[in-house]
């Protein structure tokens, strides 16, 4: 069986040099046609080693994958008449091995619903928020709880922070940080009426927005507010982190999806996505792509590198309430009771786009996988770290759907380990607190630290350019170059001459000063000259004979 | 219908027994690993400042010291551990480093001793007994046996039939010897002083003289790879080189100012390095004498001696100045400064034999010992540490051009005299550069000379008959 799944995978492993190791691809040829132009020869050499031993490191990372011990799930048809998608969760559960039967967890909890669920980072813990306040954390796996409480008042949202250990629920009014037991640590008192959470791992960051339309990032580690950003778009809608470059995508009212970081107070970017309320925001783990979901029943996913939008989805049957992508690229739609899937749906190609039903040409992105479940509506999806899982908090309780090829099947262990000890999770707390980012450094690409700074006039231009650039800048003042041009076209406050007067206020009447109230003076000349021509008074080509004259003394 | 899901099996990835180790599976997609360089260059970060956290360069000083100024120190060779130094009292003592203990001390000459040197293995009796050379201002040289016990349990084929420790011979000369160093391999060794003199170890008198001029010769230096070179330098700011196999001088630069020591680099025979009057050590091609491979600069003082580390990647030096720096060879600028609040002018600087460790001896009569690499620790580590350590090294040569890091990795606190010397020495040179440049503007035909040769007046070379003899000077071109 696995041959089969292997031999797609296989290919495309072994394409390129690399394939999905060689991080920069096109990089590479460029370094190389630099290298060629380097006249240093000891730089030169230096180079040339420097990519030789990046080349080594890919061809040894390629090699290494014969060692992965695991290989992904799937689920396929065997004849053209089977259709994946029609397959009941029953009937797998009865196909798989018993071990996987058992985490199809199912909790009918028909109280304090609907509920929201969160696991844990290594998928060990879920957390279970009702909306009546029940929140629960325990390790699904082994069915043990580790917390529960009964908060009495509205949980919008919870989530556990670095590990199992630390957990916050965004409660009526205010955020609230309980430990593993269940105890209140914290109160977040400036975190006010927040509806989604998100916690970045590598800053140790707990992302909050909500009702009040501020996006808010709260340090863990020191307690510090880094920082307090104004949407300016009222309510947010739905949210959703990066988890390439730890950028928060927010989803507005307005049909507006906004990337955000800590340190900008305005969007580093603004996507109009829907044209109604974004309802749900998905990014898929390499942060390249993006997919969202509109009230007005539409669904787009967009290449969030280029910011190009890829498929567009118009008219689903009923408005689509969140989406979510796995790890291994199956992008999950909620909408009412349905929860729909699709395979390879990220592809730029017409035919990757998702189709919606069953019918028509065999080429068409049919769903890979749907569930419904009856008379119910979904509140929120999280695939199941390292797991064949899609967790899904509905009306009345939680559920696992087993969903076979959507977890990543092997795991890094020093980086997260679903099967780590005690020992391992505080060792692991510790090394993450020492390698832990600066707020600050978050942007749109990761990797922009130890980079040249292309933009740079030093590293973009050669010297003679750079020189000239330089001088002209130093003289620009002594050749009068930076006095703006009289333009008579404006009105006399927006006039750049007096803004340019209005910035350099010192109590100097020096010759350029004069030089800029000579110039204003004739602006001013010239638009009441076409204000008159305008009225009719005077016309176009007439002169003033008399002022002309006396102009030469003035 | 194809199903299959993932299924661990938690048998294969959690320990059954306690003693086992639990399974780290590693899966190297970049995927899984996002922030890498990110990440890389807060683990940079922290390691560049764990590094300063250590650097603790002073070890300790040797015994009590001398009660004179310290101005000649020479290596064992052969030995790792042993060390002798000369004092200006006429004093010369044997250490033990390991223990920072005197082996023996005894008074070697009337006034200063100028030179000293540890003959090689093959020149003493057994393992336990070094002989020593020195020569100092009483125009005698000395031949010294010293008698140490660290080989006691080694049995020598003919028994240990050690003669004790003490003088063995004098050799009487016509004028106070300034330098002295032994062969590598033959039984013999060279003085300088008034003149440049060849002696057989057997012999009691000079057997060749290898002056060329007539000028104090104040240091010699044998090359230990091409054993039978040899450079010399004078008062009258010139180096020769010497073979020994014509028994005669072979080049001869000059430069502007005096030559305090000569090193030859231990794994590149043909180069050397020389410590200069003016503040700077320079790096020759002995092939190519017009010009300086390297000038290491940063000193606010005249440089006193120089030394290579045995891997040949760095050199020391002392300076007048009262700091000790490093450089690598690479490099112009220092790597590392030492100082310390009673250290004074430093005269004598070497490497230990296993390159770990800098030995000075200054004016105040002190014998220090530093640490090559301020924040290395010679402890035993376990192999996660020592791995440790090897990728902290890595990841600060993979960043260290970035802004922060440089400048966390490169900040020293240096004596307000030595920060201020430096600045008025900076000031200097900018002036004197800017004096150049307006000079350049008027005079198009104003000759460049680079920095790498500066330094130099002129240099010569010398065959066997003198009408083929060229001149090679600058000036002359």
């Amino acid at each position: 069986m696995s041959d089969i799944t292997n031999r797609p995978s296989d290919s495309d492993r072994f394409r390129g040099s690399g394939g999905k190791y060689d991080r920069s691809s096109s990089k590479t040829k460029r370094q190389n046609g630099y290298n060629a132009k380097v006249k240093d020869k000891k730089l030169k050499a230096g180079l040339k080693r420097i990519d030789q031993q990046y080349k080594d490191a890919v061809s040894e990372a390629v090699a290494t994958e014969y060692l992965l011990p695991e290989s992904s799930g799937f689920l396929e048809a065997e004849n053209e008449m089977e259709k994946t998608f029609k397959v009941k969760q029953d009937e797998i559960r009865g196909a798989v091995d018993s071990s996987t039967a058992n985490k199809a967890l199912d909790l009918k909890l028909r109280e304090f619903g609907p509920y929201s669920l969160n696991y844990s980072r290594n998928g060990t813990h879920l957390l279970i928020c009702g909306r009546k306040g029940h929140v629960a954390s325990m390790d699904w796996r082994k069915g043990q709880l580790r917390a529960e409480l009964n908060l009495n008042e509205t949980c919008n949202a919870a989530t556990y922070l670095q590990n199992e250990q630390f957990f916050a629920v965004a409660q009526k009014k205010y955020t609230f940080i309980y430990d593993h037991e269940g105890v209140e640590l914290h109160r977040l008192k400036q975190h006010i009426e927040v509806k989604h959470m998100e916690f970045l791992p590598y800053h140790y960051l707990l992302a909050t927005a909500g009702e009040t339309g501020w996006l808010k990032y709260q340090d863990v580690t020191t307690g510090q507010l880094q920082a307090e950003l104004r949407t300016k778009l009222g309510p947010t809608t739905a949210m959703a982190q990066n988890p390439w470059n730890a950028v928060i995508n927010l989803g507005h009212s307005n049909g507006t999806v906004t990337m955000w970081a800590p340190n900008m107070p305005t969007p580093l970017a603004r996507l109009l996505s829907a044209r109604g309320p974004v309802t749900g925001v998905a990014v898929d783990r390499q942060g390249r792509y993006m997919a969202t979901t509109g009230a007005d029943k539409s669904m787009k996913i967009w290449d969030i590198r280029t910011f190009r939008q890829l498929h567009t989805i118009e008219n689903l049957p009923t408005p689509g309430s969140g989406v979510t992508i796995s790890d291994t690229g199956l992008l999950a739609l909620s909408r009412g009771p349905h929860v729909t899937l699709w395979k390879d749906a990220f592809r730029s190609s017409k035919l990757a786009r998702p189709f919606f039903g069953s019918s028509g040409q065999v080429e068409r992105n049919t769903p890979y996988m749907t569930s419904i479940f009856p008379g119910n509506r979904v509140t929120n999806m999280q695939f199941v770290p390292f797991e064949d899982l899609l967790g899904v908090g509905h009306q009345d309780g939680v559920r696992n759907l087993i969903i076979p090829g959507a977890g990543e099947a092997n795991y890094d262990a020093l980086e997260l380990n679903p099967f780590e000890t005690a020992k391992q999770r505080q060792e692991q707390e510790v090394r993450t607190l020492l390698n832990k980012l600066p707020a600050d450094s978050i942007a749109l690409d990761p990797n922009v630290i130890g980079a040249v700074d292309k933009r740079a006039s030093a590293a973009r231009l050669n010297a003679k350019d750079l020189a000239l650039v330089t001088d002209q800048k130093a003289n620009e003042s002594k050749t009068n170059q930076d006095i703006p041009q009289a333009d008579p076209s404006v009105k006399g406050k927006n006039s750049g001459l007096r803004s340019f007067l209005r910035k350099k206020t010192r109590n100097v009447v020096d010759e350029r000063k004069l030089r800029v109230n000579a110039l204003l003076s004739k602006e001013k000349e010239a638009r009441q000259r076409n204000e008159k021509v305008k009225r009719g008074e005077i016309e176009e080509g007439h002169t003033d004979l008399v002022s002309e004259a006396l102009s030469r003394f003035g | 219908m194809k199903i299959k899901t993932i299924s661990r099996s938690s048998d294969d990835y959690v320990p059954v027994k306690s003693t086992q180790e639990s399974q780290l599976p590693r899966n190297l997609d970049p995927a899984l690993h996002p922030f890498e360089r990110a990440r890389e260059y807060t683990k940079a970060l922290n390691a560049t400042k764990m590094e300063r956290m250590f650097a603790k360069p002073f070890v300790g000083q040797l015994g009590y010291g001398h009660r004179d100024g310290v101005y000649t120190i020479a290596k064992n060779y052969n030995v790792l551990n042993k060390l002798a130094t000369a004092s200006a009292d006429g004093v010369v003592k044997y250490w033990n480093m390991s223990t920072r203990e005197e082996v023996c001390s005894f008074k070697a000459h009337y006034g200063l001793v100028h030179g000293l040197c540890v003959t090689p293995e093959q020149f003493s009796p057994n393992k336990n007994e070094n002989y020593m050379l020195s020569c100092g201002d009483d125009r005698t040289v000395k031949l010294w046996s010293v008698n140490t016990d660290d080989f006691s349990s080694v049995k020598n084929e003919d028994e240990l039939v050690s003669s004790g420790s003490g003088i063995k011979k004098t050799f009487h000369g016509d004028h106070a010897f300034l330098g002295i160093d032994h062969h590598r391999s033959k039984p013999h060794f060279v003085t300088g002083g008034a003149q440049i003199n060849l002696w057989d170890v057997n012999r009691s008198r000079p057997s060749s003289n290898l002056s060329w001029g007539a000028d104090n010769v104040s240091t010699v230096k044998f090359n230990q790879n091409e054993t039978d070179i040899l450079a010399s330098a004078g008062s009258d700011n010139s180096v020769v080189l010497y073979d020994l196999r014509t028994n005669s001088p072979t080049q001869k630069f000059v430069q502007k100012m005096r030559t305090n020591a000569i090193c030859w680099n231990p794994m590149e025979a043909y180069n050397f390095v020389v410590a200069n009057e003016d503040h700077n050590a320079y790096y020759y091609d002995m092939r190519n004498l017009s010009r300086a491979l390297h000038v290491f600069k940063d000193h606010v003082s005249a440089v006193m001696d120089v030394d290579f580390s045995p891997t040949g990647d760095e050199v020391v030096t002392g300076s007048y100045d009262k700091t000790i720096r490093i450089y690598q060879v690479k490099h112009g600028h220092s790597r590392e400064i030492y100082h310390t609040k009673r250290m004074q002018h430093v005269f004598q600087v070497k490497y230990t034999m296993d390159s770990n460790y800098i030995v000075s001896g200054s004016d105040d009569g002190n014998v220090r010992l530093w640490r090559a690499k301020a924040w290395d620790r010679s402890s035993v580590k376990s192999t996660r540490e020592k791995n440790k350590l090897e990728y902290d090294e890595k990841l600060k040569e993979r960043y260290k051009n970035l802004p922060e890091i440089k400048r966390i990795s490169r900040h020293r606190h240096v004596p307000k005299v030595i920060k201020k010397a430096g600045e008025i020495k900076q000031t200097e040179i900018d002036s004197l550069k800017r004096r150049e440049k307006n000079e350049r503007r008027t005079n198009k035909a104003m000759e460049f000379v680079p920095e790498r040769e500066k330094q130099i007046v002129g240099f010569v070379h010398k065959y066997k008959n003198e009408k083929d003899s060229r001149d090679g000077s600058r000036h002359d071109k």
